[in-house]
């Protein structure tokens, strides 16, 4: 399957990695939440957020560090509505490395635009034809800051592996052509500062790398 | 007044404006309004909506609320999958046992907005339409409350059928809002009532994501909210700005 000719939504996905769940401990529990996710919660990283492997990240002036998220992003290549969890892959194109950036915040009980849908905090990075990839649910994800390693995750412990997750979330919202569907962010999301670089490599995908530059009118 | 709609009519995409008999294409062909297919009447980017932007509807759903005091506007998005136009169907999960409507009065970007003070805020709005906010209340969870199931169903934004051009809305803060189901009355507010208003919501959310043309605000809905099932007809009606027609129909897939 070709690269789909533009860009549709781009979803991330909340609380996906199992050691991601398990940091918040009993809390998932406790008011407000009441239990884990009964099926896949999604947030929408919308186009204002869109930037290319090199170009800036800008960091608030309020904000002392950004938490980086690196995750997976499937990338649709034919329309998907309620597909089954063994078709899923099928209708995934290719894959794309992307930096889910987010002010750190601690509750997700509200939805959180003011943290999570800022200019620039979805970096995203080129097109992989999906025979490049033998296994989504088993890639090596390697975050470094300044040319050192911070962070190391992998694929393999998602609640709902890549073919699940698609499938359960075809059943709510017909997937188009270009969509993105990102996997989640493991546990332990590292940060980086203004004028740190950030570097985010997954297996057979390649590198996503991008500086973090402090908001105009503001000194790092 | 400024009205536009799209309309797919024989094979093509048309840009309409309002004739007394119906619906007038821009190459001068009119047809009756159930002739042409109602498509969401702008392209559409990135929708942002409101939850709790009325005091009323927000004391209607107290129980079910676990916070209560609002330090800011409770603002979500929803994707491009949602979208139908005026007279679209809407289709009602066979396992819902409360899904509502929400009459909502739709602001339309028209000019980059980035960190726009209130005072400037209105120059940045091209024009308004009315929009139908639907949610499945079964479907709701604890992350990031409302949820995607709920708020980002397939079908489940009915948007329509004009875009209003805003130099014919002198004030969108005093507009009568009213829902109407299989033609009784269930729905009645004012826009005067929004917590945050159409100034306050650009300034907002302009502070820290770049509005663009196209990007629209659903702007919240006051009380009265009613499950809706197969084979109603949902009537959403704001004074000045338009009528959106939407019939519910089961999901039998």
């Amino acid at each position: 399957m070709q690269a789909p000719l533009r860009r549709g939504t781009v979803y991330g996905t909340l609380l996906n990695h199992a050691d991601a769940l398990a940091a918040l401990g009993a809390a998932v529990h406790e008011s407000p939440y009441k239990g884990p996710p009964k099926v896949p919660v999604l947030y929408i990283k919308p186009r204002n957020t869109w930037v290319d492997d090199g170009d800036a990240i800008v960091v608030p002036a309020d904000v002392d560090a950004l938490e980086i998220g690196a995750t997976l992003g499937l990338v649709i290549g034919r329309a998907a509505c309620r597909v089954s969890e063994r078709d899923a892959l099928d209708f995934v194109a290719g894959y794309v490395i992307v930096n889910d950036v987010s002010v750190p915040h601690a509750s997700y009980y509200r939805p959180s635009l003011r943290f999570k849908a800022r200019d620039t905090f979805c970096p995203i990075g080129p097109f992989v034809a999906r025979d490049v990839v033998a296994d989504p649910d088993a890639l090596a994800v390697v975050v470094a800051v300044d040319g050192r390693v911070v962070h190391r995750a992998s694929t393999g412990g998602l609640i709902r592996p890549a073919a699940r997750l698609l499938a359960e979330v075809s059943a709510f919202i017909t997937l188009a052509p270009g969509d993105v569907l990102s996997v989640g962010v493991a546990a332990g999301a590292p940060r980086a500062c203004a004028g740190q670089r950030v570097r985010i490599e997954i297996d057979a995908l390649g590198a996503l790398e991008n500086p973090l530059v402090p908001e105009k009118g503001t000194v790092a | 007044m400024t009205r536009t709609a799209r309309v797919a009519f024989e094979g093509a995409v048309h840009h309409a404006s309002p004739h007394p008999d119906g619906v007038r294409l821009a190459d001068g062909r009119v047809l009756v309004e159930s002739q042409v297919v109602w498509l969401p009447p702008f392209e559409v980017g990135t929708i942002v909506a409101l939850g709790i932007n009325y005091a009323d509807h927000a004391k209607e759903l107290a129980k079910e609320l676990t916070t209560s005091a609002q330090d800011e506007p409770l603002a979500f998005l929803k994707a491009q999958n949602t979208l139908i136009g005026h007279r679209g169907t809407t289709r009602r999960p066979r396992d819902a046992t409360f899904m509502h409507y929400e009459c909502e009065l739709a602001v339309v970007i028209g000019r980059p907005a980035k960190r726009v003070k209130r005072a400037d805020a209105m120059a940045c709005v091209a024009g308004y339409t009315v929009a139908n906010d639907y949610a499945i209340r079964d479907y709701l969870e604890n992350w990031y409350r409302p949820n995607l199931r709920v708020k980002s169903r397939d079908g489940c934004t009915a948007i329509g059928p004009w875009l209003v051009d805003a130099d014919d809305v002198p004030n969108p803060h005093a507009l009568a809002l009213r829902t109407f189901v299989n033609g009784r009355l269930t729905q009645s507010g004012n826009t005067r009532d929004l917590i945050n208003d159409v100034p306050a919501l650009i300034e907002y959310l302009s502070s820290f994501m770049t509005l663009a043309p196209g990007d629209v605000i659903l702007t919240g809905t006051p009380e009265g909210v009613v499950n809706v099932n197969p084979g109603d007809e949902v009537v959403c009606e704001i004074e000045g700005i338009g009528r959106l027609v939407n019939t519910i129909v089961l999901d039998d897939l």
